[in-house]
């Protein structure tokens, strides 16, 4: 099982094992990481599982289609390395994913 | 002191305050009793990728039971509440046992509403609102089932998309002039109803259903105008109530749903409730609603966690929807009624477009077609009650976010 990681808004540190299949956000979800709200469940219909990729990751995952990048733009503080953890699928290559949760979700 | 926080229902209000509450530090006792027997899970898939079996039953639950375990919650699942004695503060169990609490938060969604005309009762027709009802509609959806759905709302179209591309050959009835008439405008309607179309589902508006008939099943829908629609599968989606009877029993104010206060608080000082069940104030709105939805479930739940800990939470929010059907996202954020005008950005030709609702130059509700961009812009403006300027508005170049 690939092992993610969530650095949260309240700065602990979250060390998360998923199964593949599914997404981030749901492996954040399943544990009660904080800050990963997603209320809709993963539509991709709200924004509010919005994550920061740390370095090197960013390209390492599939490229955001257009609904997510219609999504971030509203994002809280949408950065560079801004996604929706909501449209990551964990797969075994994705070992090790960091993300930094922000402190604030759109419309929170 | 706040000792014992009894939930009943586990559905997206109860999962939620439940985390708010341990959030927010409260330490004492949370018991939760919920009838289904599952986790807290998901409502949305199961018109969806769980009915379609893309998604797994071990998907749907919010939380893993670690969670609850290490919070420290009280499950009681498949469980009944029977009766809540405001005066004792005591609720009485299925299982026998009574839970006294300190406070209590009713989170008792609502049920679906149930067709009433002769025929009705035969075996076969299915309603779709929790996870055990889905296995029994999956099943009558292979290729080639004639698949009838009753309702053009949200889940009669969900469902029909789901079965649609499940390969049956479906025929959706709705009763009103045009489909999801209550929450959309006709030019949405018109969008949806041409795509269902397109995709190869029959769509009859304008069609009363007057009588399900039978042998051991349902086999066939008969209609006012006298047309019949053979039935392999039969799924009713026409609307819902809210379920307020265990609280109408104990003597709360009910009327639509179960009256609250901008506090989420019920009419007896310590019994407080949240989501689809509760008939509440929206102050930027100025009027009571009753709403049936995962964002309304969600904050409300937030709110009256925060009350429920005495610490004062207006729960005022702009509610917000969507629907998904085929490859198309439906994003409905604000309230339309007793809006004055009413502006369509874009052309629905271009399957991307926008239906904007204004009352006395106020932004009040949006409903955006695959336009995610238009409809997050939107919940700002509207929750601001910004006033748009109308060409802008008008002119699908000039961004939500510029319009005013």
């Amino acid at each position: 099982m690939p092992r993610v990681v969530f650095l949260q808004p309240d700065g602990l540190r979250r060390e998360v094992a998923a199964p593949v299949g599914i997404t981030l956000m749901e492996a954040a979800r399943q544990h009660g990481v904080a800050g990963v709200i997603a209320q809709c469940g993963g539509a991709c219909a709200c924004a509010t599982c919005h994550v920061y990729v740390e370095p090197d990751w960013p390209e390492r995952l599939e490229p955001p289609e257009d609904m997510e990048l219609g999504m971030l733009e509203t994002a809280w503080e949408p950065r560079v390395n801004s996604r929706l953890s909501c449209q990551i699928h964990l797969t075994h290559d994705l070992d090790g994913l960091t993300v930094t949760v922000p402190a604030e979700q759109a419309g929170s | 002191m706040i000792s014992t926080i009894l939930i009943i229902g586990g559905g997206q209000a109860g999962a939620q305050a439940i985390d708010t509450l341990r959030r927010e530090g409260f330490e004492g006792r949370i018991v939760l009793v919920s009838e289904e027997r599952e986790l807290p899970y998901q409502r949305p898939p199961l018109s969806k990728k769980f009915l379609s079996g893309e998604l797994a039953a071990d998907r749907l639950p919010f939380r893993h039971q670690s969670f609850y375990d290490e919070h420290r919650i009280e499950l009681k699942l498949g469980v009944r509440a029977i009766r809540v004695d405001p005066a004792a503060r005591r609720v009485a169990l299925s299982n026998g046992e009574e839970v006294r609490y300190d406070r209590l938060l009713l989170c008792l969604g609502a049920i679906s509403r149930q067709l009433t005309c002769p025929g009705s009762e035969l075996p076969g027709v299915h309603y779709l609102r929790s996870l055990p009802d889905v296995p029994g509609i999956r099943e009558g959806l292979k290729p080639g089932a004639r698949t009838v759905i009753i309702g053009g709302g949200y889940i009669g179209l969900e469902t029909a998309a789901t079965a649609r591309k499940m390969g049956c050959a479906v025929t959706v009835l709705e009763m009103a002039d045009r489909v999801m008439n209550r929450v959309v405008a006709s030019n949405v309607s018109e969008y949806f109803a041409h795509e269902h179309r397109t995709q190869g589902i029959k769509l009859i508006c304008n069609t009363r259903v007057v009588r399900l008939t039978g042998g051991a099943r349902v086999e066939r829908v008969v209609c006012a105008d006298g047309s019949i629609h053979e039935a392999d599968t039969l799924v009713v989606g026409v609307g819902a109530v809210a379920n307020m009877q265990l609280a109408a029993e104990a003597g709360l104010g009910c009327e639509n749903g179960i009256i609250v206060d901008e506090y989420c608080r019920t009419t007896d000082s310590a019994i407080y409730a949240a989501g689809d069940c509760t008939y509440h104030p929206s102050l930027r709105f100025e009027m009571r609603v009753r709403l049936e939805s995962v964002d309304n479930a969600f904050e409300q739940a937030k709110a009256a966690a925060q009350n429920l800990l005495g610490r004062p939470t207006v729960h005022d929010r702009v509610p917000w929807f969507w629907s998904d059907q085929f490859d198309n996202k439906l994003l409905i954020v604000g309230l339309s009624q007793g809006h004055d005008q009413q502006v369509t950005r874009g052309d629905p030709a271009t399957r991307c477009f926008t239906v904007c609702y204004l009352k006395g130059g106020e932004l009040l509700a949006v409903e955006a077609v695959n336009h995610a961009k238009d409809y997050m812009a939107a919940r700002k403006l509207i929750a601001e009650r910004a006033r748009p300027d109308l060409d802008k508005l008008a002119d699908p170049l000039v961004a939500m976010k510029d319009t005013v």
